[in-house]
């Protein structure tokens, strides 16, 4: 579809973390916000929670964000690949660090 | 009903009428409402409509596309005209539609040659097994937001537009689940009644039936058998929790009977519950309403109250805690639905028997004598902070001063210091230039030490908690059969501790009132008094019983 879930393996990513404060975690309204953000770039757009043994996930899918059961305090790492990457690490981490505008 | 495909079929199934099925009573457990009487429509899970394929891929999967479009823009359609409880559950729905991961697979299964309907429906029920399968209550309930929304796009693509579509006005609805956005439909169809044998009192539905008004039974012990023929009249008896089909002349007779009586005595309250509460003896008495739940706003008469003595915010953070903008936007709601009425609205109060996961504190011994009301306020500051900001930006559009309560408070420096992280955020909103204005600060009285106390706190108005009081007073719990009948309201240890805090506030001249459970029942309206309280704040079904029993007790002298 039109949004890749993983970019080639030869990209450049750009990686970001910032903590979750919300302590519920990632749920079903930051989910969106942060989706719909990562959306708006068109680069590709990965997160995982912080457990190196965890998959990327693609950012641009509240279904797959979700699923992913990120815990608040802890980092939610962000990573991009493509022309406006650094923009898009740069303002995921900062809306994360927003507490996605609560 | 396991096996989510099944569930969305549910949903999304044809509808038939109950006409020869023979007179029987069917038992649930009663959520809301009283005696309705109407036609049966059962709506079955077995008559999934069959939509015919294509067989040529690029067909398919425009269908679907087709489809994904037509539900998405029912959904916004829908979100436009719901109010915030409904429209959250419709906003996650709505951005998984456009979700592309989730929608890829049924793509890719129709491109390897399957029909859309099956390639949707397989792709989903994936999906919602994975959502359900680790028991996170949490996650399971969004595995319900995706068999809704199975069933939302298999409703277009197999052109049943909606649930509610054959469903006649004053309808009695049968059916073996209900989606949020199946109840939504037919409550717009204007049913009668609704009746299902799956579902809980605490459902997401069961919250929308009791805001709208919608009479509805859960649990049904069995589906009444549908057959085809001219509907018959079906009994829903929501208070009985009882669903009886095809009636004789005199249950029918009965049932009319019942809910005109019903309905007249409900009119007579509700004309009364708008004129003031004076007692016998002529003493003035407010009777505020207690605010649980958002949706109760879009029913409820702000005449018939004084205002709003107790707003309880834990619905807002049941599902992880809310943003500034969300809690300001039901706190600008409540002010504004209060129409220049007092409105007191009290901070986060969970813990207890208010668990809230990933908030409140897991595996205390005790969490009734653990971290709860404002202690948990206290460590968890940073939510405290988004609330109170909220709260004070709210109170710039009230014209009246807004009231914040603190609940759970012993002793005053934890008022001072919920004070402190107030004044901070006011501080901060007028550094940043957003409009806001100071709240007043008051205490909860629940805890004995404070009521024995209660002057020495600055509390610019009490409120009493007496669910709390009782049970701290008497160190019992009303849910433990065994004790339940030591934790009297009616102790005399309990009065005593209210009419000091009565007379407490009486000496630093400032308001008392009582918003417990005991401001509800008309039983203790004339004891209250006795203590001199002169403000209740009860439940919104029970003003006008409160109402009554204040006009038929005297204050004496205490007043």
């Amino acid at each position: 579809m039109s949004s890749p879930a993983t970019a080639p393996a030869d990209v450049e990513w750009i990686e970001g973390a910032a903590v979750i404060v919300d302590p519920t975690g990632l749920h079903a309204r930051p989910a969106v916000k942060l989706t719909k953000l990562a959306k708006t770039f068109a680069a590709a757009v990965e997160v995982r929670p912080d457990d190196a043994a965890a998959p990327w996930v693609n950012a641009k899918s509240p279904n797959a964000v979700m699923k992913m059961k990120a815990a608040h305090g802890a980092p939610l790492h962000i990573r991009a690949a493509g022309d406006d990457a650094a923009d898009a690490v740069a303002a995921l981490t900062a809306l994360v660090e927003r507490n996605f505008d609560a | 009903m396991p096996d989510a495909a099944l569930a969305a079929g549910a949903a999304e199934a044809g509808t038939s009428a109950a006409g020869e099925a023979g007179s029987g009573v069917f038992r649930g457990t009663p959520v809301c409402g009283s005696v309705a009487i109407g036609p049966l429509v059962v709506v079955g899970p077995a008559a999934a409509r069959k939509r015919k394929a294509t067989g040529d891929p690029a067909a398919e999967a425009d269908a679907l596309r087709t489809a994904i479009a037509a539900a998405l823009a029912a959904l916004e359609e829908a979100l436009a005209a719901e109010d915030d409880l409904a429209g959250e559950i419709l906003e996650f729905q709505a951005a998984l539609l456009e979700d592309d991961d989730l929608t890829g697979p049924a793509f890719t299964a129709i491109a390897d040659g399957a029909p859309a309907d099956r390639a949707w429906t397989v792709a989903l029920a994936a999906e919602i097994d994975a959502y359900r399968a680790d028991g996170d209550p949490v996650l399971s309930a969004r595995g319900d937001d995706l068999a809704d929304l199975s069933a939302r796009v298999l409703s277009h693509l197999t052109g049943t537009a909606d649930p509610a579509a054959d469903v006649p006005r004053g309808a009695i609805v049968a059916a073996a689940e209900m989606t949020p956005s199946a109840f939504l439909a037919l409550s717009a169809a204007g049913v009668a009644g609704i009746a299902t044998t799956g579902g809980s009192p605490t459902s997401h539905v069961a919250i929308l039936a009791k805001a709208r008004g919608v009479p509805l039974v859960v649990g049904l012990n069995a589906l009444p058998a549908a057959s085809p023929g001219p509907a018959g009249a079906a009994i829903l008896d929501a208070a009985a929790g009882t669903l009886h089909t095809a009636p004789d002349a005199a249950a029918l007779a009965v049932a009319r009977a019942r809910s005109a009586e019903a309905a007249t005595a409900a009119e007579a309250a509700a004309a009364r519950a708008t004129q003031p509460a004076v007692t016998r003896d002529g003493a003035e008495v407010k009777v505020m309403v207690n605010i649980d739940d958002p949706a109760i706003l879009d029913t409820l008469d702000p005449a018939i109250c004084d205002g709003v003595g107790l707003t309880r915010t834990e619905f807002l953070f049941q599902h992880g805690a809310p943003d500034e903008e969300a809690q300001l936007a039901f706190y600008t709601r409540l002010i504004a639905w209060a129409d220049g009425r007092p409105v007191t609205i009290r901070t986060l109060d969970a813990g207890g028997d208010k668990p809230l996961p990933g908030i409140t504190v897991d595996g205390e011994a005790n969490p009734f004598l653990g971290v709860r009301g404002v202690r948990l306020s206290l460590a968890r500051p940073e939510l405290t902070r988004v609330q109170l900001r909220a709260l004070a930006r709210a109170a710039a559009t009230s014209p009246v001063p807004l009231k914040v309560m603190v609940p759970m408070v012993t002793v005053p420096a934890e008022l001072e210091a919920m004070r402190a992280l107030l004044t901070a955020e006011v501080d901060a909103l007028a550094a940043a230039r957003i409009a806001h204005a100071a709240p007043i600060l008051g205490t909860m009285v629940e805890v004995p030490a404070a009521a024995l106390t209660a002057a020495r706190f600055d509390a610019a108005f009490y409120s009493i908690g007496s669910n709390d009081l009782v049970q701290y007073a008497t160190a019992a719990a009303r849910d433990n059969a065994a004790v339940a009948p030591l934790a009297d309201p009616a102790n005399p240890a309990v009065l005593e501790l209210i009419g000091r805090t009565v007379a407490a506030g009486k000496a630093r001249g400032v308001e008392v009132s009582l918003c417990g459970d005991m401001a509800s029942t008309p039983a203790l309206a004339a004891a209250l008094l006795a203590t001199g309280l002169r403000v209740f704040s009860a439940a919104p079904a029970e003003v006008a019983a409160v109402k009554d029993a204040i006009r038929s007790a005297a204050a004496g002298p205490a007043a």
